[in-house]
């Protein structure tokens, strides 16, 4: 463990402290994802054990060549499931960082009536859980005939308030000048966006893609895809898992593929997700 | 007549106001046109929902047939008749007063001690942390760790140990459940706030730490309390609004843990009360009602926990 600057506030028993309590809560924290990386390499045999082993002692590919033979003999070709899943992320999260990226810029740089209203129904949306609105937006959907569609998915997507949020603290910090030069020189307004904004704006973009993938990757459908086509690869995999008992690795090896995307998709983006969040603060 | 015709007549003004607000609406219509995508689908699933909420509560709503204006009976029977529903609430207040407040500073604690460290190891260590609130359902893990019988991990050493001499019904025993989903949604809720967090300890002017050594600071934890607390307010105040929010709504991860309905309604929240009646028995106007209540719950606890913080350091 290696501190950046002595300070002379700094005590080694306080170091100390540190160190045991990041130790003890980055190993919980790390527990349940190493029991599942450690079951899904388990061959059936160890996964049933008596005194049962937390690691695995002879790693296997059992579990996934299952998996893959369970994928093979499903109805609906799991490519299907694939390219709902992927369809679903695309096309929702592009729609989600323009319309966003669009709606932040104004609500960031221009001064217009209801501008301050607006922002304050997006900061009031953060504040309840996305259960409050479920039965009116199924309602919603069945009366304009989206119900086991895509749209009924991707749309809602499109406007989701965190990533309008973030974006729009995030151009606050653009420096009027740099747009007030574009607009003498004649630029128009959606050249300053495209040409200025967005790309001075880039971790939060990248912030914006990262926070709709997480969300659009675990999509299931739920209560809007019935058909099984339209079905996502999350409900394939988790009707899999529903086999009983005997799929218990195969289960966790569903697991760790799931999670794998995201956690690379993070790894690769951090300084610019944790940049981000930094210009997301509320003023009172 | 003479009376009424001396009385001031706002009308003129008014509808002066309504024309330059107009003009000012005019003149800025390139605005509009860059908010409305967004804007639309805002309002059409975030507005409007909650709108339709608080109107479908006041009536008796099957989806077959139309809606039945029934007044205040909804709210009536939801505090006076419907038992599980109170039990319901105390569930939910038990756990957001457990979960929000816990969570909150676990980000905060967790955000704080890694600041300090080399930025790789603080990077890698930000990963592990915030890791199993993007997991997906990996979360369901924790269920095959305490499965209720000697498979179940947990049980599992318990007996091998000769702890106990029977497995623990751990997600099924009223007694069990709520602590065991507490830790189960603890160890997911290092989330937004854990990294906005995170980039509001690193936002914060390093030579107020060497003024406030020289000003008589003399250890972390005055220095936290008197210099980094109030630099960094405005991400405090937006950690705990998505801290708040995500206490609320965890109860969707409570319901694949524990089962539905839980044994005894023992874990059973205000969010598995409104799905009971909002996805199972189609009583859309009530289940409203619960939405609202829930939607009010959430909104004041918002306002309270931000008066608190923004009076923090003052």
């Amino acid at each position: 463990m290696q501190i950046r600057q002595k300070r002379l506030t700094r005590s080694a028993g306080g170091d100390f402290i540190i160190f045991v309590v990041l130790f003890l809560g980055g190993a919980f924290s790390a527990l349940p994802l190493v029991f599942a990386i450690s079951n899904a390499f388990k061959p059936l045999n160890e996964l049933f054990l008596f005194p049962p082993q937390f690691f695995v002692r002879n790693p296997t590919f059992d579990n996934f060549r299952d998996l893959f033979v369970l994928m093979g003999e499903s109805w609906v070709p799991i490519s299907r499931y694939l390219f709902n899943t992927v369809f679903i992320t695309v096309a929702g999260t592009g729609g989600h960082v323009l319309m966003a990226s669009m709606a932040a810029y104004v609500l960031a740089k221009h001064r217009f009536p209801g501008r301050d209203l607006f922002f304050a129904m997006v900061v009031l949306s953060l504040m309840f859980a996305y259960q409050v609105t479920a039965i009116p937006n199924y309602l919603t959907m069945s009366a304009l005939g989206w119900l086991d569609t895509y749209a009924a998915i991707i749309v809602p997507a499109w406007s989701s308030s965190l990533g309008l949020f973030l974006m729009k603290q995030f151009m606050e910090q653009i420096n009027d000048s740099l747009l007030e030069a574009a607009r003498i020189d004649g630029a128009s307004e959606f050249h300053i966006f495209w040409r200025i904004v967005m790309p001075n704006v880039k971790p939060a973009w990248l912030t914006l893609i990262i926070l709709s993938f997480q969300s659009l990757w675990n999509e299931t459908g739920g209560r809007f895809i019935y058909s099984e086509e339209l079905k996502t690869l999350p409900y394939a995999l988790n009707q899999i898992i529903q086999g009983g008992v005997a799929r218990a690795g195969v289960g966790a090896a569903v697991g760790v593929i799931m999670m794998i995307v995201p956690i690379v998709v993070f790894v690769f983006n951090q300084s610019k997700v944790v940049q981000t969040m930094g210009a997301a603060g509320i003023n009172k | 007549m003479s009376m009424l015709a001396k009385a001031p007549r706002p009308q003129p003004r008014f509808r002066l106001r309504l024309a330059t607000k107009w003009e000012e609406i005019k003149d800025n219509k390139i605005s509009y046109v860059f908010l409305a995508p967004y804007g639309i689908f805002f309002i059409l699933f975030t507005v409007l929902p909650v709108l339709i909420a608080i109107g479908l509560s006041f009536t008796h709503y099957n989806m077959l047939q139309s809606p039945k204006w029934v007044g205040w009976q909804n709210y009536l029977r939801l505090f006076l008749a419907d038992d599980v529903f109170l039990i319901a609430v105390k569930n939910t207040f038990i756990f957001a007063v457990i979960t929000g407040p816990l969570s909150y500073l676990l980000c905060l604690f967790f955000a704080w001690m890694i600041n300090e460290l080399h930025p790789k190891v603080r990077a890698v260590l930000t990963l592990l942390f915030y890791a199993p609130s993007i997991s997906g359902n990996l979360y369901l893990m924790w269920t095959i760790l305490f499965s209720p019988d000697s498979y179940g991990y947990v049980n599992g050493f318990l007996l091998y140990w000769g702890i106990i001499d029977s497995p623990i019904q751990f997600l099924t025993d009223p007694r069990w459940m709520m602590p065991l989903v507490i830790v189960v949604v603890l160890w997911m809720s290092l989330g937004t706030s854990f990294l906005v967090f995170i980039a509001g300890l690193q936002g914060i002017d390093q030579t107020m730490y060497e003024a406030g050594a020289v000003d008589g600071v003399k250890n972390r934890i005055q220095e936290l309390y008197y210099i980094t607390l109030p630099s960094m307010r405005p991400q405090l105040m937006f950690g705990a609004i998505m801290s708040i929010t995500q206490s609320f709504a965890a109860a969707g991860q409570i319901i694949p843990l524990v089962g539905f309905p839980s044994t005894d309604y023992a874990a059973h929240t205000v969010v598995a009360h409104l799905l009971d009646y909002g996805n199972i028995r189609f009583e859309m106007g009530y289940a409203s009602a619960i939405a609202v209540v829930l939607f009010i719950t959430m909104v004041a606890a918002q306002r309270i926990v931000q008066r608190v913080l923004s009076k923090l350091g003052d």
